[in-house]
């Protein structure tokens, strides 16, 4: 039976139909979920919190969504143990709402980043990532201004020990290669239980090869 | 009643903003008289509270809720007649 994807839009989420379009490639079904709405339907599989500029960016990148009536829901949902996966604003949503640690910063050089970049998978233990292999170089783009990811020291062991971190970014080469100042370059990360995703890049943006990369396709079907 | 509150980036996490402006005012000829620019926040709130205590209180449930990431921030609250 074909999963059904629920992708959650606030106002000024811009990437919910490309990341519908993605899922629906792979044979999902897929529903919009307006931010007032309260509940997740019981038949959803994996839960998106799609890329774009959630409430205009005011205050921090996510820190307003974090109160919007669906995150409730999402939280609720994601405490059951069932998986959720924030690209973008929505990985900055799901820090700024302590379901991933951590905190997003302006991006070292104060520039909005659009382009493609290479990305390194650190651990693939996981579901969202159970179809690639360790050390494995991808290409995903990647645009945000405030995708300088930052945890302290402690936080950062944590993250290790647990094989936490799941992708950095890199060259072509898998060197290190980091465009924002992110800690350890770190793009993607999960939550101690392996059920929470986040990433900076945009694989729902990497589905097609007129698009320059399918490597995404990969990164989603792990959800499959 | 009303609350200024300052944000900045905690010590030790990098202020790129600031580091921005400090190279900026470097190229402008400042070299000499600045040390150090550090780049933040501040959000000015009137508030409904009568007493000085009970404005803090709530003002500090805001800055920890919403108004400061505490994660990477630190915040400082004024309040004022």
């Amino acid at each position: 039976m074909s999963k059904k994807v629920a992708i959650v839009q606030f106002p000024g989420t811009n990437c919910e139909l490309d990341t519908k379009y993605a899922f629906e490639k792979l044979g999902c079904k897929t529903e919009i979920v307006w931010h007032q709405d309260t509940a997740i339907g019981s038949d959803v599989d994996l839960v998106v919190i799609p890329g774009g500029f959630s409430y205009g960016d005011y205050l921090r990148s996510g820190a307003i969504a974090r109160f919007s009536p669906v995150m409730n829901a999402v939280k609720e949902y994601a405490d059951s143990g069932r998986d959720v996966l924030g690209i973008c604003n929505g990985f900055q949503v799901l820090v700024e709402s302590h379901l991933l640690p951590g905190a997003m910063k302006r991006n070292d050089n104060l520039h909005f980043i659009s382009k493609h970049h290479n990305l390194k998978v650190e651990n693939s233990d996981n579901k969202f990532l159970s179809k690639m292999d360790n050390d494995e170089v991808v290409n995903i783009p990647i645009a945000h201004a405030e995708g300088n990811y930052y945890i302290d020291d402690a936080g950062l062991q944590e993250l290790k020990e647990n094989n936490q971190i799941l992708l950095t970014y890199c060259d072509e080469n898998g060197e290190v290669s980091n465009p924002n100042g992110s800690v350890e370059s770190i793009a993607g990360i999960c939550n101690k239980q392996k059920n929470v995703f986040g990433l900076m890049p945009h694989p729902e943006r990497a589905v097609d090869s007129i698009l320059g990369s399918e490597d995404g396709i990969k990164m989603l079907e792990g959800f499959l | 009643m009303k609350a200024t509150v300052n944000i900045f980036l905690k010590d030790g996490v990098l202020d790129s903003q600031g580091k921005a402006v400090h190279h900026g005012l470097d190229s402008l000829g400042f070299a000499e008289s600045v040390a150090d620019v550090r780049v933040g926040r501040q959000i000015v709130l009137k508030l409904k509270s009568t007493t000085k205590e009970e404005a803090e209180k709530e003002v500090t449930k805001m800055c920890e809720s919403l108004l400061a990431n505490t994660v990477i921030e630190d915040y400082s609250i004024e309040i004022t007649e």
